[in-house]
C-alpha cells in the first residue's frame, strides 16, 4: 500500500492509496459537511454537501467519492462552496416538511445541525409542503416520509451491513421516496429483521423508534464500527 | 439623553410562545424598559388605534390569513426594522403544517369533523378572516431585516438580538431551527 | 451456418442480380413517421395492385427506412428515375405501378437531386435509408453491408482499426463530442479479459428522432459498427440499450440480430474468424436519465436507473465494473463507412475540429420537417431556411433550439453559426444529439424555457439534491414568469439556482438543465423583463 501526500485547505496531509479526500480530511480534523456519507457503508455522492474544489479539475468533486492522488490540492471551505452548500440546504429544507419543533430528532438531527453550521437563517426558495405519509405499521419503528431527505443511508446499511435489503428508492424526481420491499407497509415486510440499524443511521427523524416524543430520538451508530471492523478482519470466521 | 427606541411586537399566525419567551427576559425587561418604549404589543394595552411609526417590530407567527397580509404590509411600511420573531415567522413552522391540506379540508376538520360549539363552518368576513390557500413565512411577502430562529427563541437569544440592535452591532446568534 | 467474407460478396452479388430482374422497384418508407400517416396502407395497396396487375415479376415493392421528408409522408421512391412521391395515398397505387399519367400524382412528384430539402445534404449515416430494406439482411449486403467488418477482421489488426477511427476524427454523436478514437483506445488498452460494447439508443430529447430512424431504417449498420468496435477494443459482448417507446426499432433490431446470428455475422465465429461477438438488446422503460451513460449501465445491470459519479469512467469501470465502450447509434453508424472508405476520405468532410456529417431532426414551425444529414460546418441558416423552407406560411424565424433540454437556443441573428461542436457551444447551445427545433415570432421564449425545465424536473432521477429539488424550484420560478407574476428577486434566485445546478449536480442531466433558461435569458432578456411586475415598495427582496 502506497502512501500519498496531498494538501487540504493549505495543510499537508497523508493517506493510503484508495482513501477518499473526505476520509483523509476527517482524520486530520477537517470536517467537510456531509449528509449521505456515513463511515462504514458504501458512498453514493448524492447529497453534494461534501463537494470540494480540486486544483486542475474544472468541476467540483464529491470528496466522499474522490480518491486521493499524490500532490492533489484540495479546498474544502471556500466562499463559493459555502454559498452552494447553503442553497443546497435550503432546497432540502423546502423540499420536505421539516418542522424541527415537533420532531422526535429535534436537537439530535444532522440536517438541523448542518443547517445551523451553514448559517441558514431562513430559506430563500418557497416551501413545497408536499403531502407525504407516515408509516407506523412496524411494531417497533416508524417512518415519517415528511422528514426523509433521500440520503439512502438506510438503504445501504440494510443492504450492505444487515444484508436484508428491505429498503429501496422508488419514483423519480420530487416523487422519489423510500419503499420497504416492493412498496408495502414496513410492518408487512418479511425481509425486515427488526434490527433497527436503518433507524440508527438515519440522519433525521424520518426513521425513529416508536414511543419517542419530541427531541427524544437519539441515534447510536457505534455498532457500525464494530460490524465493519469485524467483517474486514473476518473475526467471526472460525479458524480451522 | 436621546429619545427612547420605539419597539412594537406583533402576533400573527403563531401560538404566542415567542411572546412568552420574551417575558422570560425576566429582570432584563426592566433594563430594556429603560431603553425602549413599547409602543404596541399583545402584552400591553393598545394605546394606538392604528399601527404607529416605530424603530423596530418583532413579528411572531406566520402569515395565515388576509388580515395578516394587510397587517404585515402596514408593519413594513411603518417600521424601520422588521424582525422575523421565531420559527413560524421565519419558516411557517407549525402554522404552515396545514399547507399539505386544502383550506376546505382544514375548515372541515376544525368545524365539522370534530366537536364544535358552532354549527358548521363559520361564514362571513367579520367572523373569521379568510384563510390564505397557503401559510407563508414573512420574507415571502416583505423584506425582513433580521431572522430570529427558534420555537420559541430562547430569552437569551432574544436578549442578544435586542441588545445588539440597541448597541448598533451585529448580533451573534445561534442559527438553529426548532 | 457461418458465412466467410468471400461468401459475403457472393451473397451481395446474388441479391443485386435479383434486384436487376425487376423493371421497377418502388421504395415505401416504413419508418415510424410515414407509418403514422398511413404508410402501411400505401404499401399494402401497392402490393395488392402488383398482384392484381399480374406484374409480380416486373415490379417489386420494397419497404425501406426513413427518406427524411417526414412532414410530407407517406413517401414512395421510384428507383428507375429516383423520383420521390409525396403524400401518397393507397389510391395512387395503380398510377405508380403502371407508370400511367396521373396529374394529381405528378403534382406530388419531386426530384431529390434538385429539391432544396435534399440538395444540400450529404448522406453517410443515412446512405441506406430509403434504399435498403431493413427487414432483409440480403438487402443490406447488396448495399455493401458487412464488407467493412469483413475488411477489418481479415486485413486489419485491432489497433489499426482504432487508429483508423482516431485518424478519421470522428467525435461522439450523442452530444458531447468526445473523440471516438480516443475513447476506443482507452477501452482497448485495458487488460481485462471481459469488456463490453454498449450502444446508447435511449434517444430522449424532445423533438429528436435521428437514432430512431437509423435503427428503423438500417439496423444492420449499427450492428456492423458495434462488431467492428468489439473487434477493435477486444470486447465479445455488445448491448444495445433502446427505449421501450421505439417499438418498431426494437422489432427491427431483434430481427436484424436474429438474421446476423443465422448468417454467422454475429456469434461464436464472426464471418468464420476467431472473433466472437454477440449482441443483446436491453429495453429501457422510458426514463430520460437512462440516456446518461452511467445510469444506462446501471439499468442494463438491472439496477435503478441512476447515474454513478465519474470518475471512474466507463472505459475503466463500466458494465459490471468491466471496461466498457459506450457510443451512440449515429456514432456506430459512421464506423462502417470510415473503415470502407478510409479515414482520409472521412476527415476531408467537415471542419477542422468536427469531421464528417451530422444528422438533424428538424421539427417545429418550418415548412418541411424531417431528417437532414449535412456536412459539419454547414450554417444552421442553410438548414433552417433552405432545406426546411423557413417558417411555414412565411413567418419569421425567431430562434432555434439544439441539444434539447441540455442545449440552448440560438437567436435568428446568429443563425449563420456553422454546425460544429465548438461553434454551437460558443453561442451558448450545443450540438446535442441532433434535435433542431425551429421557433417563429409567435413563440414565447419564457414558455420554452419553462417547458424544458418541466421536462428536466419530471425526468430527474432524484438521486442528487440540486437536480431533484432545484429543477422543481426553477420550474416554479419560471411558471411565475409565465404568469407575469415574477419579481427582480425571482430573477436573481433563478440565476443563483441555475449556477447551483450547473456546478453541483451529479450528472449531465442536472448540470445542463439550466442551459435552455440561461440562453433564453442571454438572448431574450426583454421577454423575461416583460413578465415581471414592478417591485412594490417594501416588497420582498
Amino acid at each position: 500500500m502506497s502512501v500519498k501526500t496531498l494538501t487540504i485547505d493549505g495543510k499537508m496531509m497523508t493517506g493510503v492509496e484508495g482513501d477518499t479526500v473526505f476520509t483523509v480530511a476527517f482524520h486530520n480534523q477537517v470536517q467537510i459537511p456531509r449528509l449521505c456519507h456515513l463511515g462504514g457503508i458504501p458512498d453514493v455522492g448524492a447529497c453534494r454537501m461534501c463537494l470540494v474544489e480540486v486544483e486542475g479539475r474544472s468541476k467540483l468533486s464529491a470528496s466522499c467519492m474522490t480518491t486521493i492522488e499524490e500532490g492533489m490540492v484540495v479546498r474544502t471551505d471556500t466562499e463559493t462552496l459555502r454559498e452552494y452548500r447553503k442553497l443546497l440546504m435550503e432546497l432540502l429544507l423546502a423540499e420536505g416538511n421539516h418542522v424541527c419543533s415537533v420532531c422526535v430528532s429535534n436537537g439530535n438531527c444532522e440536517l438541523q445541525a448542518l443547517a445551523a453550521y451553514l448559517g441558514v437563517d431562513h430559506v430563500r426558495v418557497p416551501y413545497r409542503h408536499p403531502r407525504r405519509e407516515v408509516d407506523l405499521s412496524h411494531e417497533r419503528f416508524g417512518l415519517d416520509h415528511n422528514r426523509c431527505i433521500a440520503c439512502t443511508r438506510c438503504v445501504r446499511t440494510c443492504d450492505e451491513v444487515e444484508g436484508a435489503h428491505v429498503w429501496d428508492m422508488a419514483g423519480r424526481g420530487e416523487k422519489l421516496h423510500l419503499v420497504a420491499d416492493l412498496g408495502e407497509p414496513w410492518g408487512d415486510s418479511e425481509n425486515c429483521t427488526k434490527c433497527g440499524k436503518c433507524v440508527q443511521v438515519c440522519p433525521t427523524g424520518a426513521l425513529f423508534t416508536k414511543g419517542s416524543a419530541v427531541g427524544e430520538m437519539e441515534k447510536d451508530r457505534s455498532f457500525l464500527k464494530y460490524i465493519v471492523y469485524g467483517r474486514e478482519r473476518h473475526q467471526w470466521v472460525k479458524k480451522p | 439623553m436621546s429619545a427612547k427606541v420605539k419597539l412594537a411586537t406583533v402576533w400573527l399566525g403563531g401560538c404566542s410562545g415567542c411572546h412568552m419567551s420574551f417575558l422570560d427576559l425576566d429582570e432584563r425587561l426592566i433594563e430594556l424598559a429603560a431603553k425602549v418604549e413599547l409602543c404596541l404589543s399583545p402584552l400591553v394595552d393598545t394605546k394606538f388605534k392604528d399601527f404607529p411609526d416605530v424603530d423596530v417590530t418583532l413579528v411572531e407567527g406566520a402569515v395565515a390569513n388576509v388580515e395578516h397580509v394587510e397587517m404585515l404590509h402596514t408593519i413594513r411600511a411603518r417600521s424601520k426594522l422588521v424582525i422575523a420573531f421565531g420559527d413560524c415567522a421565519v419558516s411557517g413552522n407549525i402554522t404552515a403544517m396545514r399547507n399539505t391540506f386544502t383550506v376546505d379540508e382544514v375548515m372541515n376538520r376544525a368545524y365539522r369533523e370534530t366537536v364544535a360549539v358552532v354549527k358548521g363552518v363559520p361564514v362571513g368576513d367579520d367572523l373569521v378572516p379568510k384563510l390564505l390557500a397557503k401559510v407563508k413565512p414573512l420574507h415571502e411577502l416583505v423584506t425582513i431585516d433580521h431572522y430570529l430562529q427558534g420555537c420559541p427563541p430562547s430569552a437569551d437569544r432574544i436578549w442578544e438580538l435586542v441588545t445588539a440592535l440597541l448597541d448598533g452591532r451585529a448580533p451573534k446568534l445561534e442559527r438553529r431551527f426548532g | 451456418m457461418t458465412m466467410t467474407s468471400d461468401e459475403l460478396g457472393e451473397r451481395a452479388e446474388h441479391e443485386l442480380e435479383r434486384q436487376k430482374t425487376f423493371r421497377e422497384r418502388l421504395h415505401c418508407c416504413t419508418a415510424a413517421g410515414c407509418q403514422s400517416c398511413g404508410g402501411d396502407a400505401v404499401r399494402a395497396s401497392l402490393k395488392q395492385q402488383v398482384k392484381a396487375s399480374g406484374v409480380e415479376a416486373q415490379v417489386e415493392i420494397v419497404g425501406t427506412g426513413c427518406m427524411g421528408l417526414c412532414s410530407k409522408g407517406p413517401l414512395v421512391k421510384r428507383e428507375s428515375d429516383e423520383a420521390l412521391f409525396l403524400e401518397v395515398k393507397p389510391d395512387d397505387a395503380q398510377a405508380l405501378i403502371e407508370a400511367s399519367a396521373s396529374p394529381s400524382l405528378e403534382a406530388r412528384r419531386v426530384d431529390p437531386k434538385t429539391h432544396p430539402f435534399f440538395a444540400g445534404q450529404l448522406r453517410i449515416v443515412l446512405a441506406n435509408a430509403g434504399t435498403v430494406d431493413p427487414e432483409r439482411v440480403e438487402s443490406y449486403l447488396a448495399a455493401g453491408g458487412y464488407s467493412a467488418l469483413a475488411h477489418a477482421l481479415t486485413t486489419m489488426k485491432p489497433g489499426e482499426v482504432v487508429a483508423e477511427v482516431t485518424k478519421a476524427g470522428l467525435r461522439g454523436r450523442g452530444g458531447a463530442g468526445y473523440p471516438t478514437g480516443v475513447k476506443w483506445q482507452l477501452v482497448a488498452k485495458q487488460l481485462n479479459e471481459t469488456k463490453y460494447v454498449v450502444c446508447n439508443a435511449d434517444e430522449g430529447d424532445p423533438g429528436a428522432f435521428m437514432d430512431r430512424s437509423v435503427l428503423e431504417g438500417d439496423p444492420h449498420r449499427v450492428l456492423e459498427g458495434m462488431a467492428i468496435a468489439g473487434y477493435a477494443v477486444g470486447a465479445n459482448h455488445g448491448y444495445i440499450y433502446v427505449r421501450g417507446e421505439y417499438a418498431l426499432a426494437i422489432s427491427r433490431l431483434q430481427l436484424a440480430i436474429k438474421q446476423a446470428e443465422k448468417e454467422g455475422i454475429l456469434g461464436a465465429r464472426v464471418l468464420d474468424t476467431s472473433f466472437r461477438f454477440q449482441v443483446e438488446l436491453r429495453i429501457g422503460a422510458g426514463a430520460f436519465v437512462c440516456g446518461e451513460e452511467t445510469a444506462l449501465l446501471n439499468s442494463i445491470e438491472g439496477k435503478r436507473g441512476e447515474p454513478r459519479p465519474r470518475p471512474p469512467y466507463p472505459p475503466e469501470k463500466g458494465l459490471w465494473e468491466k471496461p466498457t465502450l459506450i457510443n451512440n447509434v449515429e456514432t456506430f453508424a459512421n464506423i462502417a463507412p470510415i473503415i470502407t472508405r478510409g479515414s482520409e476520405w472521412f476527415s476531408n468532410i467537415g471542419t477542422e475540429k468536427s469531421k464528417g456529417t451530422k444528422v438533424f431532426a428538424v421539427a417545429g414551425k418550418t415548412m418541411h420537417s424531417g431528417l437532414v444529414e449535412v456536412p459539419m460546418g454547414t450554417p444552421v441558416r442553410q438548414i433552417v431556411t433552405q432545406m426546411a423552407g423557413g417558417i411555414a406560411g412565411g413567418g419569421k424565424v425567431k430562434a432555434i433550439q439544439t441539444g434539447g433540454p441540455s442545449g440552448g437556443c440560438v437567436p435568428e441573428h446568429l443563425l449563420d453559426v456553422p454546425v460544429d461542436y465548438e461553434s454551437l457551444v460558443a453561442v451558448g447551445s450545443m450540438m446535442g444529439s441532433g434535435g433542431l427545433i425551429v421557433m417563429d415570432e409567435t413563440t414565447s421564449m419564457v414558455e420554452i424555457a419553462r417547458y424544458f425545465m418541466e421536462f428536466c424536473m419530471d425526468e430527474s432521477c432524484g438521486k442528487c439534491v440540486p437536480c431533484r429539488a432545484g429543477t422543481v424550484q426553477m420550474h416554479t420560478l419560471l411558471q411565475k414568469f409565465c404568469d407575469a407574476e415574477a419579481t427582480e428577486a425571482d430573477l436573481d434566485l433563478l440565476k443563483k439556482l441555475a449556477d447551483l445546478l450547473r456546478a453541483t449536480s451529479l450528472c449531465g442531466l442536472g448540470q445542463s438543465a439550466p442551459n435552455p433558461v440561461m440562453t433564453a435569458l442571454r438572448y431574450f432578456p426583454h421577454e423575461f423583463a416583460a413578465c415581471m411586475k414592478p417591485t412594490a415598495k417594501g416588497a420582498s427582496s
